[in-house]
């Protein structure tokens, strides 16, 4: 290991205040947007432009460096560890959402129709109400969509979980190709991996069309339509996420970046992308498939 | 010429420049907005702060003001609920949460003898996140229909159905906050696993290291499950979800479960720190090592897991079966067990020390003491049958306000105190500090004491209007608050006056003190530690651990 005196602390830096202006104007902007806010969403576009530029400046800036070999092991090693934690802050944020859906299920649907010593919520509020899950009919159907049916766990989910799963094979194939030296594996790897992705994402897409034109299963479909939205679109946004950061990888790949021993950025970015994967496998069996 | 002169300035504010990436900051405004230095940061992070904290301050001064007597007097009771609302707001995230990350970032590496923290650049942005969020929670109070009026706590439907437009820049704000707090969380562990001098175990680590190590942790649990609470607040106000709605098959109580769940393990992210400070302080003017080192740690581990498991105890009323109002009580008294276990080890360490009462040392008697208070009533409070009682009265204000403010804010001054001459190298002035210690603790104590009485009498929160029967101690009460405010005023001219025209220190502060921060020169110079301490060193520092 290099002294730890080589420890690379950065000079001053404009991207982080950029990134601060960025986050106002595009959080602010949507805010204000909500409220038929033109300005709001001017804002919005602004902070979202700003965002983007900050990410290719800093991120661009950190490769550069990265390349240079301005980083030794011990940076290389702090990177490790913020990563790891970054992405369980991310499992403890879809934590909160699979808890509602296992509350949803297990407790307020149930209570609502009476269940346990609840007998008068169910009689005063909505005697009609039954407790079946998944739940097409909300207790009171005026203010929401009621839809027709629901999206099957052996079609389209079940093909996606396949490609995903593929996915991180073709991905561990790169990975393997990297420490082997062999660069046509780890470019063609990625290029299978991106792919993947994008069926992925495209199938999701078509999934969600067929949901909101035939099935009339949307957002605003009670608390099934809730859970179902949020958890498979905060999943699809991050394999949007996920297969962006591959391109860049693969980018980077081209350009022959990475070592054998040396590739913080292309693990980076596998780490993220197996726990998109494992997500999905959550999914697939708590809102699809059970 | 001028820039020679400049560069030769740094040389010479500097002590450390062995290499060209050495050089001191940067001059003028730009070396604030871009710095990089866990010193600077630290810095912004406190003067923040304390910022937050006059602003929140002057709300509370609204409010009791309000409260002085019965009947409508200033304020309509919409803007009254905003101002409480805003103020919880406010000191939790902008003005507590804050001066302990500030605290760490000054701190944790000068206590590790690592030479920054771990991500620097990151660093950066965690910090200047803040003020823009803060000014998105601010600006709330101008919009049209008033800043929201729900409680900090923002219970839905409060605050989905029933709350005002400006909600969504709220949540927006607490995104942004959630996001800059679990930054420098992953910061503060990646430094202390990363950066500790090669030569320091685990368990030399010095307290305050310790419970931030644990706190960072509680922080990366807790913060994305808050983003996840406002995240369903932000569809259900704007995108026809029905998270929090029965009507969809939603569960207004899952809100609070879901924000609890990340509440309560927040309320030991304000005090783990806490306990780190007093920790340090303690052996310092008692002479003699910590009591009970490691059973410390134990119980901050201990603490931070229990407190994932008693959300509960906050909701006892808000309809939950039988067994889990049990459950969550007896897991609520659990948590005295480690509790005691610190407090009984900070009065061994004082046990027949060679004890002096300079101010840091004042104010960490006065922390354990009264902190020791609104554990008891924390106590009463997690009893579920005595909390049908107590729920949602004055009671549970004094409470908080006891681990809040004489707690968390009492370790926080008495931290300032403590290394604010290692900052600035400077002395505050010892006599004016007692007079400011005397006049807040007894203020402080005029103010909240009485709210017990009010509380068990049955007083609610959040009214601001209350029937004539509690005028008396809501009277003392308030004049308390004022002088409490007051005492502020002092505090800033005596921080000033230190930075200013206090006498120049050594390194060594306080001769009885150890820790690496100690070893270095006051002010401490901008980079410190570019060679990790030796073993030697390391144990020299660390044997008030007793080993």
């Amino acid at each position: 290991m290099q002294s730890r005196s080589d420890y690379f602390v950065p000079d001053g830096s404009y991207w982080p205040i950029l990134g601060s202006i960025g986050m106002a104007a595009l959080l602010g902007g949507f805010a204000a947007s909500l409220h038929d806010s033109l300005v709001g969403t001017i804002s919005m576009i602004l902070g979202f432009g700003i965002i983007i530029f900050m990410l290719f400046g800093w991120i661009g800036q950190v490769i550069n460096e990265s390349e240079t070999g301005t980083y030794n092991l011990q940076v290389d090693k702090s990177f490790r560890i913020g990563m790891g934690w970054f992405i369980f802050s991310e499992v403890m944020f879809f934590a909160a959402f699979f808890g509602a859906l296992f509350y949803a299920r297990q407790l307020s649907v149930p209570w609502l129709a009476g269940e346990g010593n609840n007998f008068w919520t169910g009689e005063n509020l909505w005697p009609e109400f039954k407790s079946v899950w998944p739940l097409i009919k909300m207790p009171d159907t005026t203010n929401f969509t009621v839809p027709k049916g629901i999206i099957e766990a052996w079609e389209i989910p079940a093909i996606n979980t396949l490609t995903l799963l593929t996915s991180g094979a073709t991905l561990t194939y790169a990975h393997w190709s990297l420490m082997d030296e062999n660069r046509s594996g780890l470019i063609g790897g990625l290029i299978a991996t991106i792919i993947l992705g994008v069926i992925f994402l495209g199938l999701q897409a078509f999934e969600y069309i067929e949901a909101y034109q035939h099935l009339d299963l949307k957002l605003t479909s009670g608390i099934y339509g809730s859970t179902f939205f949020m958890l498979t679109g905060f999943h699809g946004l991050h394999v949007t996420l996920g297969t962006i950061m591959l391109i860049v990888i693969l980018m980077r790949a081209i350009r022959g970046h990475f070592k054998k021993d040396r590739h913080f950025g292309f693990e980076a970015v596998a780490w993220y992308w197996h726990f998109v994967d494992v997500v999905w496998l959550g999914l697939f069996i708590v809102v699809y498939w059970l | 010429m001028s820039t020679t002169t400049t560069d030769l300035q740094d040389e010479i504010d500097t002590h450390a420049s062995h290499d060209d990436h050495h050089h001191g900051p940067e001059k003028g405004l730009m070396r604030w907005v871009k710095t990089t230095n866990h010193k600077d940061i630290g810095t912004l992070y406190i003067w923040f702060a304390f910022t937050m904290l006059l602003i929140g301050g002057a709300m509370a001064m609204y409010i009791r003001a309000e409260l002085f007597q019965p009947g409508m007097q200033f304020f309509d009771p919409q803007f009254f609920n905003q101002m409480t609302t805003l103020h919880g707001l406010i000191m939790v995230f902008g003005a507590i949460m804050p001066a302990f990350v500030g605290l760490a970032n000054w701190q944790i590496p000068l206590m590790i003898g690592a030479k920054d923290m771990a991500l620097p650049r990151m660093n950066n942005w965690s910090f200047w996140i803040l003020p823009f969020a803060g000014a998105m929670l601010l600006s709330t109070l101008f919009m049209e229909g008033g800043a929201p009026a729900f409680g900090w706590t923002f219970y839905a439907p409060l605050s989905t159905t029933f709350a005002p437009d400006s909600t969504d820049f709220f949540i927006f704000a607490i995104h942004m906050l959630g996001f800059s707090s679990i930054m420098g969380a992953i910061n503060v562990i990646a430094t202390i696993m990363n950066m500790r001098a090669p030569d320091m175990k685990l368990m030399d680590m010095p307290l305050f290291v310790w419970t931030w190590f644990i706190t960072a942790f509680l922080l990366i649990a807790a913060m994305p499950v808050l983003a996840g609470a406002v995240t369903m607040m932000l569809t259900d106000r704007n995108f026809g979800t029905s998270f929090f709605d029965a009507a969809g098959g939603g569960d207004p109580v899952m809100f609070q479960h879901i924000f609890w769940f990340f509440g309560h393990p927040e309320v030991y992210i304000m005090i783990l720190p806490a306990f780190g400070i007093v920790s340090q302080i303690i052996p310092t003017f008692a002479r003699k090592p910590l009591f009970g080192y490691s059973s410390m740690v134990y119980a901050t581990a201990s603490i931070a897991l229990l407190s994932f498991v008693v959300w509960g105890h906050h909701m006892f009323l808000a309809g939950m079966p039988i067994g889990g109002q049990l459950y969550f009580m007896y897991a609520t008294i659990l948590i005295s067990v480690p509790t005691g276990v610190k407090v009984f080890n900070w009065i061994t360490t004082m046990w027949r020390g060679s004890m002096s009462f300079e101010t840091p040392m004042l104010w960490a008697v006065a922390f354990v003491i009264l902190f020791t208070i609104g554990g008891f009533s924390g106590l009463m409070l997690g009893i579920a049958p005595a909390d049908i009682q107590y729920q949602d009265t004055y009671f549970v204000v004094a409470h908080f306000h006891y681990v809040l403010v004489t707690g968390a804010l009492f370790s926080i001054i008495a931290a300032v105190f403590y290394w604010l001459p290692k900052w600035c190298g400077r002395m505050y002035n010892e006599k004016l500090a007692k007079v400011h210690f005397w006049w807040a603790v007894i203020s402080v104590n005029v103010l909240f004491f009485p709210q017990h009485f009010l509380g068990l009498a049955g007083m609610p929160r959040r009214i601001p209007d209350y029937s004539l029967q509690f005028a008396d101690f809501n009277m003392i009460s308030s004049i308390g608050g004022f002088a409490f405010g007051a005492s502020f005023i002092l505090l800033t001219y005596i921080i000033v006056d230190c930075i200013r025209n206090g006498k120049p220190v050594n390194g060594r502060v306080w001769e009885s003190a150890k820790g690496l921060e100690w070893s270095v020169d006051s002010p401490a110079p901008y980079h410190t530690f570019d060679t990790p301490p030796t073993r030697k060193q390391i144990l020299e520092e660390t044997s008030h651990i007793g080993h």
